[in-house]
């Protein structure tokens, strides 16, 4: 499934570019944040890669194969929440897979349970608050057990607390194997978690990298730019 | 007039059998009819909303347009597959409460199927990527959106209730408004007013309206204590 390369991709609906030729190699191990303005085409990047959107062109090589041979997930800024039990909310998600009952409810109560979500678990979903709802969103995905987790903005309307919840169950998700590719507006949030950095600005992906050395020297003008917090019509790369 | 109403309360007041076995027949076909709908028109609403195939629009059209079929027209379709002659007509169901219960199912799927479509639909529109993602297939996602979206279905099924009791011709076609066997509320009403005997007649009709305003508040009551329990 890895490395993944990603070459030419583009996605253009209504003949409008989002997505213009993106170039990119991910190896399968660590958490690759990707940094960029809005309408840069993070979330288009992220949607392409799950199959939730037809590429335009371009090619994705999943180490040699045309599709991905390991589990994926991904979790998004406003995760589904069903009128259902949180533990249901869980469980569902591994229907799909042959796995026997015993074995699904071995699954669910672990991860609700590393979630910190286990006492909740007969509660209704909706009654969570917007940091236990995205808490859950990652536990429906981690219950999978995903090779690759894409993470969309996940801590985006979130406090300090729950933003630092969030951020602890994404670590022990790469630590139990699953690389990690995920989206943030939240430079901070980057500092803390990122090994690697793609900087996407005009549809392309201006830099690729470390993410120390993206932070302490950035390669680019853009990213420059970017990380000095210039307003987007100001931005080198902007259209 | 005031004679008229005077005699109906008094026959709802001392529960007169007639009244009561009328009612009670009502009661159990159309809820028997709610049932077999509700079974039949949820799954192939929640299976419209999510599935994508040529000739689904079509689909749509013409399963909100049944939900305007003329009950008469049911009650002849209906009549003609029970019949002697039809190909249901060994089981000789014709006139019976059965054959009401058949009619009235046939009148209440496309209701229940098409509001349903609607509301799962919606549900369908924002949780699409997630549950294609995880690998649900069209079924299992269309069973889940029935189960999250089961207290807004109830108006689903109230409709099909609605539409079931209140319906005269086909039940009148198919039941043939037998006494003590067949005759149920609307059939009764339309009778006993031809007869001019108007005290029947609104003492019937008033049960009709105090169970669809039952009905609809006890689904108000569901859906707010819903609201509270389950967000």
């Amino acid at each position: 499934m890895f490395p993944l390369r990603i070459a030419g991709l583009a996605f253009a609906p209504n003949g409008k570019a989002v997505l213009d030729g993106v170039d990119l190699e991910l190896s399968g191990e660590g958490i690759t944040v990707v940094l960029g303005p809005n309408g840069a085409g993070k979330t288009v990047l992220l949607r392409l890669l799950a199959g939730l959107l037809p590429a335009g062109r371009g090619r994705l090589d999943w180490g040699g194969a045309a599709l991905p041979s390991g589990r994926l997930a991904m979790v998004f800024q406003q995760p589904m929440v069903l009128r259902l039990s949180v533990w249901a909310n869980v469980e569902f998600a591994l229907r799909p897979q042959a796995l026997s009952p015993a074995e699904r409810r071995r699954r669910t109560a672990r991860v609700l349970e590393r979630v910190g979500l286990a006492e909740r678990s007969r509660d209704s979903a909706r009654l969570l608050s917007g940091g236990e709802r995205q808490r859950l969103a990652l536990a429906r995905a981690w219950a999978v057990a995903p090779r690759l987790l894409l993470l969309d903005e996940p801590t985006a309307s979130l406090d300090p607390g729950a933003t630092e919840a969030v951020e602890r169950i994404v670590r022990e998700i790469r630590t139990d194997g699953a690389k990690i590719l995920m989206t943030t507006h939240n430079l901070g949030q980057a500092t803390r978690l990122a090994d690697d950095i793609v900087f996407l600005a005009a549809g392309r992906v201006q830099e690729h990298g470390p993410a120390n050395a993206f932070f302490a020297r950035p390669q680019s003008a853009a990213a420059r730019a970017y990380l000095q917090g210039e307003l987007p019509w100001r931005l080198p790369f902007a259209r | 007039m005031g004679h008229t109403l005077g005699e109906a309360f008094a026959l709802l007041a001392s529960l007169d059998s007639r009244l009561l076995q009328v009612v009670g027949l009502s009661l159990r076909v159309s809820l028997s009819a709610l049932a077999l709908g509700t079974l039949l028109g949820l799954p192939l609403g929640a299976w419209l909303a999510v599935s994508r195939f040529r000739g689904r629009g079509a689909a749509i059209v013409a399963i909100n347009a049944l939900m305007g079929l003329p009950s008469v027209v049911v009650g002849v379709l209906v009549y003609l597959l029970l019949s002697r002659s039809g190909p249901f007509g060994g089981f000789g169901l014709l006139f019976s409460p059965a054959a009401m219960v058949a009619a009235q199912t046939v009148l209440v799927v496309p209701l229940i199927a098409a509001v349903s479509r609607q509301i799962v639909e919606e549900a369908w529109r924002d949780y699409a990527p997630e549950l294609s993602l995880i690998g649900l297939s069209r079924w299992q996602s269309a069973f889940l959106l029935l189960a999250d979206c089961r207290f807004a279905l109830s108006v689903a099924t109230l409709a099909g209730l609605g539409r079931a009791m209140s319906e005269v011709g086909a039940v009148m076609i198919v039941g043939g408004n037998i006494d003590g066997y067949t005759r149920v509320m609307t059939t009764a009403i339309a009778l006993e007013t031809s007869k001019g005997d108007l005290a029947l007649a609104i003492a019937l009709g008033l049960v009709l309206m105090a169970v669809i305003l039952a009905l609809n508040a006890a689904a108000y009551g569901l859906r707010a204590w819903a609201g509270r329990r389950y967000g």
